[in-house]
């Protein structure tokens, strides 16, 4: 379960426990019914994830019974088709309908699967959506200590976890992992009305350590769990650490011992680019195979350095977030990034399959596989002695970097961010904290970090900043607004969206696509900008659906910060699979731009089953307006009503799509990403191909980031 | 309900359950019927698996203990979660035996889990019909709680 804390009210100590948002995963239905009105006593909100079977998004079928998982992305609803008459079932509606007032959705189930996961996608795509999570040890779908760690290396969550067993081996366990408390079950609410804690403590390393700089090296007397070296000026990292240290030590009341075997501190090396050049011929040499930290040690024959600073190197290695964006920082050379890239590949092949950074030094391509793989890569590791929390949020962002090339690096907290930098497609967005060294979808992580909130919609908010904010200005204002889940979509999706220049606006429709989560309010603000860029023309088109043609003539038309949200959303959707994405974004999208364009029909905000319908009903719609378009399907959107002046919207685009024939062609061709392929507007021809080499990425990387295991790593060269 | 009822003071329910009837309130009215009905549905499956995991388990087959494992560790907790005490007792027992794989120890505790499980479902369902029974006395409106056979 993971609990959501409203991140507004961090500072306020005193209502913060208040609202905190919790998100629970548990595959027992008594337990996570037990636990809703626990945490609805303490006066939190939670979204509760029982164990239920809900197809594998992985493959994205939208068939009847693979809605969930999409819909996931959109964030906001989960894709309910029939009202299954269940008590776990219900328990899961009532959750939803109690926290979530804008809910109502049948659910459908089916069997098996991955509630962890969707959680954990969930998550992912909006990084701001919760405060907390909650979750079992043991479930079906997914080991809970993967999912805790995960958890805490992507979003840098706190975890709970929670189990019928009590055994101290397994409350160890949970330690080492990083989670913050574990619960013997039966839970009382004694011990959730002080888990809150953990949020704020939480927070408040995460915002010391935000403020020093990245790259500023300090000595870290922060303890790493296992390594000795810790990244040099990590800030983000060393400010996981404390708080690891700080959560261990304030988890008396487990009676779990500090977790931290290695409290020991070590003077930290740090990794000058001398140093990671032996590093990386040391691993060349080696192979992929043989490259223990022990040879690689003796390879490197560098003075004072332990067999523990090469592990660490070598495990942060698998970590883009940590080391090798510092590293990153501190290298801009091509020279630097080929090596970096062969490193990678002579690394361990599966942990360095994963590694997204170092292809993505400066290439886009490999960025769009490695931030998949981080994913798998972290879970790969995590049994290992990773840095307990390592908040990589460049993992994440790398998956949101990959689909948009284009995105706006508009804000460090955007991760999505990072990724436009390699799309530029308005360098007048590109934020000032885009590290052009970084490019491609390294920045983004070096963003990430910072933000420590991978939220895409922050990123929204972000790339409305940056951006002349033409349109997006009150967009990412509505992004903010929209908790939903943006998340990981969002991030994705408003690269797609800066792709089409707007950059700004695209994003908001990625968090605004969670149409469960949107706010009336958002909306509404959302609804300003259109109307400010688009001449309101049109916009009140027929609900048919919203498709692409609204959205990706935001994009591309300027004037329509809305489309481009929506559009991104949209854009990606090149195969049936995207367009399941994109329903779950085109429905907050379309939502959004449907209300900026006065339709209220939709009612998207409830992510009804209407918009859910309508957005399956597009999905041919989107494909041929992909054609048309060359711009994903927004087709689900269109569900929502947002009936985006299609058609005229189609035309517009088509003309201005013209000169992006490209581009579209590229998009097109995108398979539809899990994360949240937005499609993006192809400004150049690098655009287009990082579009296109991310595609390749995308078709080998399934949806699922748990799945990625197969991901070839010379394919991202 | 009061702690005299039968079921609290047999010991097939413990304080938990009280905590249940606690969080009933005005929003959530049907709270303890609705989790005792999910925990009877969900109990009858788990039951049912952990029959067939012993039916099926080899002494020292891991794999077999490991799923029985699984089954049982959620039972348990749902179990505990209810306060459903004895039962959760029985358990812990059953996962001693299984952790030793002892096949035989496995087949009595699950026997014995199952008389367990059966004596709460009987008093549960007494405990709803008197509380029912004592609403319809007080004259106040109140949902029908299905009784979940």
């Amino acid at each position: 379960m993971i609990v959501e804390k409203i991140r507004g009210g961090n500072e306020n100590g005193d209502s913060f426990p208040v609202g905190m948002r919790v998100l629970a995963v548990d595959d027992d239905p008594i337990c996570l019914k037990l636990l809703e009105t626990l945490l609805r006593k303490c006066q939190y909100h939670g979204m509760f994830f029982s164990l239920i079977g809900i197809q594998d998004s992985s493959d994205f079928n939208w068939d009847a019974q693979c809605t969930s998982f999409p819909l996931f992305h959109e964030f906001l609803v989960l894709d309910f088709v029939d009202p299954i008459v269940q008590p776990s079932k219900l328990l899961v509606l009532g959750a939803f309908e109690r926290f979530w007032f804008s809910f109502t959705f049948p659910f459908r189930f089916i069997d098996c699967l991955v509630q962890a996961r969707m959680a954990l996608k969930m998550l992912r795509e909006n990084k701001d959506r919760f405060d907390l999570v909650i979750s079992d040890v043991h479930m079906p779908d997914m080991d809970g200590f993967k999912l805790l760690e995960l958890v805490g290396l992507e979003m840098d969550l706190p975890v709970i976890m929670l189990s019928a067993n009590g055994d101290p081996k397994l409350v160890m366990k949970g330690v080492t992992h990083g989670a913050c408390d574990y619960l013997v079950k039966p839970v009382r609410i004694e011990e959730l009305r002080n888990i809150w804690q953990h949020v704020i403590r939480r927070t408040k390393c995460d915002s010391k350590n935000q403020n020093k700089s990245a790259d500023q090296v300090k000595a870290n007397p922060a303890i790493v769990e296992g390594q000795g070296s810790p990244v040099a000026g990590n800030a983000d990292q060393n400010g996981k650490i404390n708080r690891k240290r700080k959560d261990e030590e304030d988890e008396s009341e487990d009676g779990n011992e500090s977790e931290d075997p290695s409290t020991q501190k070590k003077p930290r090396v740090v990794w000058s680019i001398e140093l990671h050049r032996k590093f990386v011929g040391a691993v060349n040499q080696l192979g992929i195979e043989k490259a223990v930290p022990k040879k690689i040690l003796d390879l490197m024959n560098v003075e004072g350095l332990t067999r523990e600073n090469v592990a660490s190197h070598l495990q942060a290695l698998i970590f883009p977030s940590l080391k090798y964006r510092l590293y990153l920082k501190r290298i801009s050379s091509v020279a630097t990034q080929q090596a970096n890239m062969a490193a990678a590949l002579g690394v361990k092949d599966s942990p360095f399959m994963r590694i997204g950074p170092f292809e993505g030094l400066g290439d886009f391509r490999t960025l769009a596989g490695p931030g998949r793989l981080t994913n798998a890569a972290l879970s790969h590791y995590s049994t290992g002695g990773m840095l307990g929390r390592l908040n990589t949020p460049a993992n994440v962002n790398l998956r949101n970097l990959t689909p948009s090339p284009f995105i706006q690096p508009s804000h460090a907290q955007n991760p999505n961010n990072s990724i436009t930098t390699l799309g530029k497609i308005h360098p007048s967005l590109q934020p000032a904290n885009q590290n052009p060294s970084l490019f491609q979808g390294i920045p983004s992580s070096l963003e990430l970090d910072q933000l420590q909130q991978n939220n895409c919609a922050t990123g929204i908010a972000n790339f409305n900043g940056v951006d002349d904010s033409r349109l997006l200005g009150n967009q990412s204002n509505v992004l903010n607004g929209t908790p939903s889940n943006t998340m990981v979509l969002n991030g994705k999706y408003q690269q797609t969206l800066n792709s089409g220049g707007f950059g700004n606006q695209s994003f908001n429709v990625g968090v605004d696509g969670s149409p469960n989560l949107l706010n009336p309010s958002a909306i509404e603000s959302s609804r300003m900008q259109p109307n400010s860029l688009l001449s309101n023309e049109p916009f009140q088109l027929p609900m048919n659906s919203a498709r692409d043609n609204n959205f990706s003539s935001v994009p591309y038309l300027q004037n329509n910060p809305i489309d481009i949200s929506s559009s991104t959303m949209a854009l990606p959707l090149e195969d049936s699979r995207e367009m399941q994405y994109q329903e779950g974004l085109v429905g907050d999208v379309s939502q959004t731009p449907s209300q900026r364009w006065g339709e209220q029909g939709m009612n998207y905000c409830h992510g009804s089953k209407i918009a859910y319908g309508s957005l399956n009903s597009h999905l041919p719609a989107n494909e041929i307006m992909n054609e048309k378009m060359g711009v994903v399907v927004n087709g689900i959107l269109g569900g929502g009503g947002s009936n985006l002046m299609q058609q005229k919207e189609n035309e517009i685009l088509g003309t201005q799509l013209r000169g992006r024939a490209e581009d579209n062609f590229l998009l097109e061709q995108q398979p539809k990403l899990q994360g949240g392929f937005v499609p993006r507007s192809f400004d150049s021809l690098d655009d287009m191909m990082n579009a296109m080499i991310k595609r390749e990425h995308d078709e080998t990387l399934p949806n699922c980031d748990f799945g990625f295991d197969g991901y070839s790593f010379g394919a991202g060269i | 309900m009061k702690r005299a009822l039968c079921p609290v003071c047999s010991g097939s329910i413990d304080e938990q359950f009280l905590q249940l009837q606690q969080l009933q309130d005005e929003s959530s009215p049907n709270f303890v019927s609705e989790v005792v009905n999910i925990y009877f549905h969900e109990s009858e499956k788990l039951l049912r698996n952990l029959r067939e995991d012993c039916l099926v388990v080899v002494d020292k087959e891991f794999s077999d203990y490991k799923k029985m494992g699984i089954h049982l560790n959620q039972f348990m907790g749902s179990s505990s979660s209810i306060g459903a005490q004895r039962v959760r007792n029985v358990c812990v027992a059953f996962r001693a035996a299984s952790e030793q794989n002892n096949r035989a120890g496995c087949l009595r505790a699950l026997e014995l889990l199952e008389y367990e499980y059966c004596y709460l479902k009987n008093k549960l369902h007494e405990l709803f019909q008197i509380e029912q029974q004592r609403i319809l006395a007080a004259g106040v409106r109140y949902p029908q709680q299905p009784n979940n056979p």
